[in-house]
């Protein structure tokens, strides 16, 4: 079955956010890495067979205007938060990665009762115990995203060759991440002390080779959660939605199914 | 014109090999290179030689700082200058400059540049600069606001020497809740501001905006045109006519007692050839948001490796020949400056003299032969062209203090 996806634009908090939108049932935000996201992925429109998928870009990334004033994901979140509303959508599910997973634990530690489900793939947003979340500035915009991939040739089943258009859209979403997350850079020292509230059940996903966010993140957001499983993946690195979209996307679509 | 001499610092004392095998000596190249007993001897050289420099003649002793680098031995500019203050007579101590996105207090970099003025008795020139892209990142400074940070920390800075405190200062990068250092400059309204660059378009209007002068780092004498039209046109939008003492020029010049010696020599400004200065990987020279918007798309080609540096990585030997680099006897390297200074019209000028390897002998001996025999030449040669430095041409320090403004002239008639 083809997906037709359609894309719109909604003005949030002063500013024009991109949003892809697909399928049908029950809602699911999905919220992108720190790198921002290729518009059609196959782990989307698997996502959209069986739910109403929601995918903006990131204020600032992509085709989203930039806010000059967000300093915090939770900024990040709360303009989610008014997306929803003004969508008049509720009982939403997430799913966060990566950094959206940051985004998505925000949201949800601010409405502890407002979301469905909570699937965090990946999440930045806590400090690791063991190791730390790779640094993005002191590489290249190559390399960076190589490094979260187990298997370069599901880099380049993505990517391809990288066009110069991707390179820069890279450059922008990094600035956009020192804008957000500079310091401390990429978790927020509040946010385990915050999740205990959420009631929604929680399905935390990582690959078993992930190299920028380290494993024992996922075991702290599974500690610091109510109801919490963690599952990894193998063969599997960071962008584990991308380079596993099967595995992934039936993890998913199985935990979101059920009642 | 001003004449004042430079140097990187340069910690030439490490094993250069190591360097050249990791692949740049910035920012991520080990400190466990880094030797503090040769430290200390060449801090004490540089000492010895910048208080030669005022005894043979030097007008003004140009400072800077870089951090994680072998290329400059200056993690704080203050620093030398306080010593300077206190060591020297005469010469004006001109710090190009404080990177002023690094500090999260301006105000005590206000406090701190007033008492080396009050202890220098009013010699400082405060420079001021955004910092290299890797000193952001060697200080864990956000590089996505560094041209907000360094106006806001300017605009603080500018009021603390201005306006009696106690004030308040709520901002978008700082706040501080009571304003009022005692210590205050000397120089009145406050010491004077120069603005040293290398090639950002945006940071030459702010500072003609502001009618600092505009220091020229080395540029070629093309792009050093470009820079003065930019500037002039924008001065001439805030209601001034741009002259020499609005532009300062940067050059590297070696001089020794025979030709053979001082181009040996200048081989040295090679030692850390690279992305202006040092061996630099482009990602930790240029982070994300640093650089200006409108270059994004050359920058993310050039880093890459698909494009090629859009600076160059001229020779040596080119170097020479397009007067980037200036070495010879006395009389050689006169001839040279003249021609450069007819064709960049500076009523300031920086001569970068010693840099790598160059031994403590010969760089005596070229400060001796440069400010002793070459800068007067230049300074009289300068004359007959009418190039006055901000003194002599008696340039307002800001903007502000301006009274031949084209609005002004209106209003007075």
């Amino acid at each position: 079955m083809s997906v037709v996806w359609t894309d719109m634009v909604k003005e949030i908090a002063g500013i024009k956010l991109h949003i892809s939108r697909a399928g049908r049932g029950q809602t699911v935000l999905v919220l992108h890495h720190d790198i921002g996201t290729v518009d059609r992925l196959p782990f989307y429109d698997a996502l959209a067979e069986y739910f109403d998928v929601l995918i903006p870009h990131h204020p600032g990334w992509g085709k989203s205007e930039r806010p000059q004033w967000t300093r915090h994901p939770r900024d990040i979140a709360a303009i989610y938060a008014w997306l929803l509303a003004d969508l008049g959508v509720s009982n939403v599910s997430l799913v966060g990665l990566g950094f959206g997973g940051w985004i998505a634990a925000e949201m949800s530690s601010l409405s502890p009762e407002a979301y469905r489900k909570l699937v965090l793939v990946g999440a930045m947003g806590i400090k690791p115990p063991e190791g730390d979340i790779a640094d993005q500035a002191i590489v290249s915009y190559i390399d960076y995203p190589r490094s979260g991939f187990h298997d370069q040739a599901a880099f380049a089943a993505i990517y391809g060759d990288v066009t110069t258009d991707q390179l820069e859209a890279w450059d922008i979403a990094r600035e956009m991440c020192f804008r957000n997350a500079w310091k401390p850079y990429m978790y927020s020292q509040t946010l385990p002390h915050l999740l205990g509230g959420v009631r929604s059940p929680a399905l935390i996903i990582w690959g078993d080779d992930d190299r920028i966010v380290p494993l024992s993140a996922g075991h702290a957001y599974a500690r610091a959660l109510r109801d919490a499983t963690l599952t990894t993946v193998p063969d599997c690195g960071h962008f584990a939605e991308m380079e596993k979209p099967d595995a992934v996307a039936k993890l998913t679509a199985d935990f979101l199914s059920r009642s | 014109m001003h004449m004042m001499y430079f140097t990187e610092q340069p910690m030439s004392a490490y094993d250069a090999q190591a360097g050249l095998d990791f692949g740049a000596t910035a920012l991520n190249f080990s400190n466990s290179y880094y030797n503090p007993v040769e430290g200390s001897r060449l801090y004490n050289e540089y000492l010895e030689e910048y208080i030669l420099a005022e005894q043979c003649g030097a007008d003004g002793i140009m400072l800077n700082e870089h951090h994680n680098a072998p290329f400059c031995m200056q993690a704080r500019t203050n620093m030398f200058a306080s010593i300077l203050a206190a060591v020297t007579k005469r010469v004006k101590i001109v710090i190009l400059g404080n990177p002023l996105p690094l500090t999260e207090n301006p105000v005590q970099l206000a406090e701190e540049l007033a008492m080396i003025d009050m202890i220098s008795k009013g010699r400082l020139v405060s420079g001021f600069v955004r910092g290299g892209g890797q000193e952001q990142l060697a200080n864990g400074v956000n590089p996505a606001f560094n041209r907000e940070r360094f106006m806001e920390a300017h605009d603080l800075i500018q009021k603390t020497w201005t306006q009696p405190g106690p004030f308040r200062w709520e901002g978008t990068h700082y706040q501080q809740r009571v304003v009022n250092p005692w210590a205050l400059p000397l120089q009145k309204p406050y010491p004077r501001v120069w603005i040293p660059g290398v090639l950002s378009k945006e940071t030459v209007i702010w500072t003609a905006q502001q009618r600092y002068p505009y220091i020229a780092l080395n540029t070629s004498i093309e792009a050093t045109k470009t820079i003065h039209e930019t500037y002039d046109k924008a001065a001439l939008e805030v209601g001034y006519t741009a002259g020499p003492e609005n532009f300062g020029y940067l050059i590297r010049v070696h001089v020794q007692d025979t030709e053979e010696k001082a181009m040996e020599n200048a081989r040295q400004f090679m030692w850390m050839q690279g992305e202006f200065t040092g061996l630099a990987n482009p990602v930790w020279a240029n982070p994300a948001g640093y650089f200006s918007p409108s270059g994004r798309r050359a920058f993310v080609e050039f880093s890459t490796g698909r494009a090629k540096n859009p600076r160059g990585n001229p020779t040596f030997e080119q170097q020479v020949a397009d007067t980037m680099i200036v070495a010879g006897t006395p009389s050689q390297v006169i001839e040279r400056l003249k021609y450069l200074v007819e064709h960049t019209r500076p009523g300031i000028m920086g001569i970068w003299a010693n840099d790598g390897n160059v031994s403590k002998q010969d760089r005596r001996r070229c400060i001796q032969l440069l400010c002793g025999e070459v800068m007067p030449a230049i300074k009289e040669f300068g004359a007959t062209l009418g190039l006055k430095d901000p003194w002599e041409a008696n340039a307002p320090v800001h903007l502000r203090y301006s009274n031949d403004l084209a609005g002004q002239k209106v209003a007075a008639e």
